[in-house]
């Protein structure tokens, strides 16, 4: 199990929690933007992946794809669906965060002579990052724990090895827990991670 | 003239700001500009940078850069024309996430591209011209509201502008820290420096400033010699408007 949570569950969550951040800042960005056009894919793509179950996206992703020959194996097929999802949630704290910041920080940005972009990477997203990382922490423990999905689609995870053992054994109540355990402690783990984040974040707010 | 303006108007939807607003700004001239709230004075300062863009008008600045806003314009341009003038805002606005040195160097190293060692030495001396030179490495929330208002006047100057606006510099600050943001100002008057200032500070304006606007309703209602204007002010608003914000004796 601990093998399956190594080799799998903490990999699988980190690649997916990486390639999502970065789908849902170009997807943040695109939402506030000022063209209609440019939004319209953003807001699809949010409302589409917020309104389905993450179960039946990963299903379409391994299942559903091979019947117009597009055949992934299990764990990128997992990879994808995950980074989707995490991209389309992630997007919305981001978006907020952006939008959290005053109005003359940008305004200071352009009259010392930056544009939009310059602005948004130098000025607005450090601030931006402080106020997201309590939500994403969120975001990503989610994650952790819907790893176990995978487990239906044949990703030998830590769920998975859990179910495999206990085929065996049946001692269902001991390995279960066991795998419940692990969770936790992962996200244990992550929680640490997340609070020292925030307090080197936290250096040059007031106290 | 550094900038000439002509028949500048600016509306926010159906309500009209500036109604055709005239005015020369004189190279190395400190211009006042005074008004009741809502009169557009702040709106007028935002259009110089183009915080805001105005609806109607035409900028002519001294080195023939122009721009004419009753065509569309191009992002380069207003880009030129923001990078004309250094800003200094009411509630200060500095970068929280950096220390007072980096507030100031952003600018010249990011924007202009300026070797970093070399925007560090030029910060380091505005800063100590503004009477900072013990605190450049203290984040914003670690001084007081004057101190951080001369950190955004050194911010403005690094870039090297030739135009600095002053948004109400210090309408945020106690009484008592007023002095030293209006001393750091004046002091930039005495060097030459191109002005526009928005306040309320009646005998900053009758002494530092050259030229003193009088706004009301999206109007200039009067303007001239600035203590001309404040002690025989002609048309009835100004004197209104006086009456209200001078100390009575």
């Amino acid at each position: 199990m601990v093998e399956g949570a190594i080799k799998y569950t903490i990999p699988l969550a980190l690649v997916s929690f990486v390639l999502g951040v970065i789908l849902a800042l170009i997807t943040a960005v695109m939402r506030l933007s000022p063209v209609a056009i440019v939004r319209a894919p953003a807001v699809f793509y949010v409302s589409a992946v917020r309104g389905t179950p993450l179960l039946v996206q990963l299903f379409i992703v391994f299942y559903g794809l091979p019947t117009i020959g597009l055949t992934i194996d299990p764990l990128p097929s997992a990879v994808i669906a995950f980074s989707l999802n995490v991209g389309a949630y992630a997007s919305e704290v981001i978006r907020a965060s952006i939008s959290s910041i005053p109005k003359g920080q940008w305004e200071a940005g352009y009259t010392v002579g930056m544009t939009y972009a310059t602005t948004l990477r130098r000025i607005i997203l450090p601030q931006a990052t402080r106020v997201s990382v309590p939500p994403l922490s969120n975001t990503f423990i989610s994650l952790v724990k819907d790893t176990s999905l995978a487990s239906l689609i044949l990703v030998t995870e830590l769920f998975r090895k859990a179910q495999e053992i206990a085929a065996n054994t049946f001692d269902f109540l001991l390995l279960y827990t066991e795998a419940a355990v692990l969770y936790w402690i992962i996200c244990f783990l992550l929680s640490i991670v997340q609070e020292l984040i925030e307090r080197r974040l936290e250096r040059y707010i007031a106290k | 003239m550094l900038l000439t303006i002509k028949g500048l108007q600016k509306s926010f939807g159906e309500l009209a700001v500036l109604k055709d607003i005239d005015l020369n700004i004189g190279k190395g001239k400190v211009v006042t500009i005074m008004g009741p709230s809502g009169s557009g004075k702040t709106t007028l300062l935002r259009c110089l940078n183009g915080l805001e863009i105005p609806g109607q008008g035409h900028f002519q600045f001294h080195d023939d850069f122009s721009l004419d806003f009753n065509q569309k314009l191009r992002k380069s341009e207003m880009l030129q024309l923001r990078r004309k003038s250094g800003m200094v805002f009411q509630s200060y606005n500095l970068f929280p996430h950096k220390t007072a040195l980096e507030n100031v160097i952003e600018g010249p190293v990011i924007v202009q591209k300026k070797d970093k060692q070399t925007a560090t030495n030029e910060a380091e001396r505005l800063l100590e011209k503004v009477g900072l030179q013990d605190k450049m490495d203290l984040f914003p929330h670690q001084l007081s509201g004057g101190q951080q208002q001369r950190v955004g006047i050194a911010r403005a100057l690094a870039i090297e502008p030739e135009l600095m606006l002053f948004d109400e510099p210090t309408s945020a600050l106690d009484p008592e820290l007023i002095g030293e943001v209006l001393g750091v100002i004046k002091d930039l008057a005495n060097e030459g420096w191109t002005m526009v200032v928005v306040t309320h500070e009646v005998s900053f304006a009758k002494h530092v400033s050259d030229h003193l606007i009088f706004m009301d309703g999206g109007y200039i209602v009067e303007q001239g010699d600035p203590k001309e204007v404040l002690e025989q002010p002609k048309e009835p608003r100004t004197k209104q408007f006086l009456n209200r914000i001078l100390p009575e004796v």
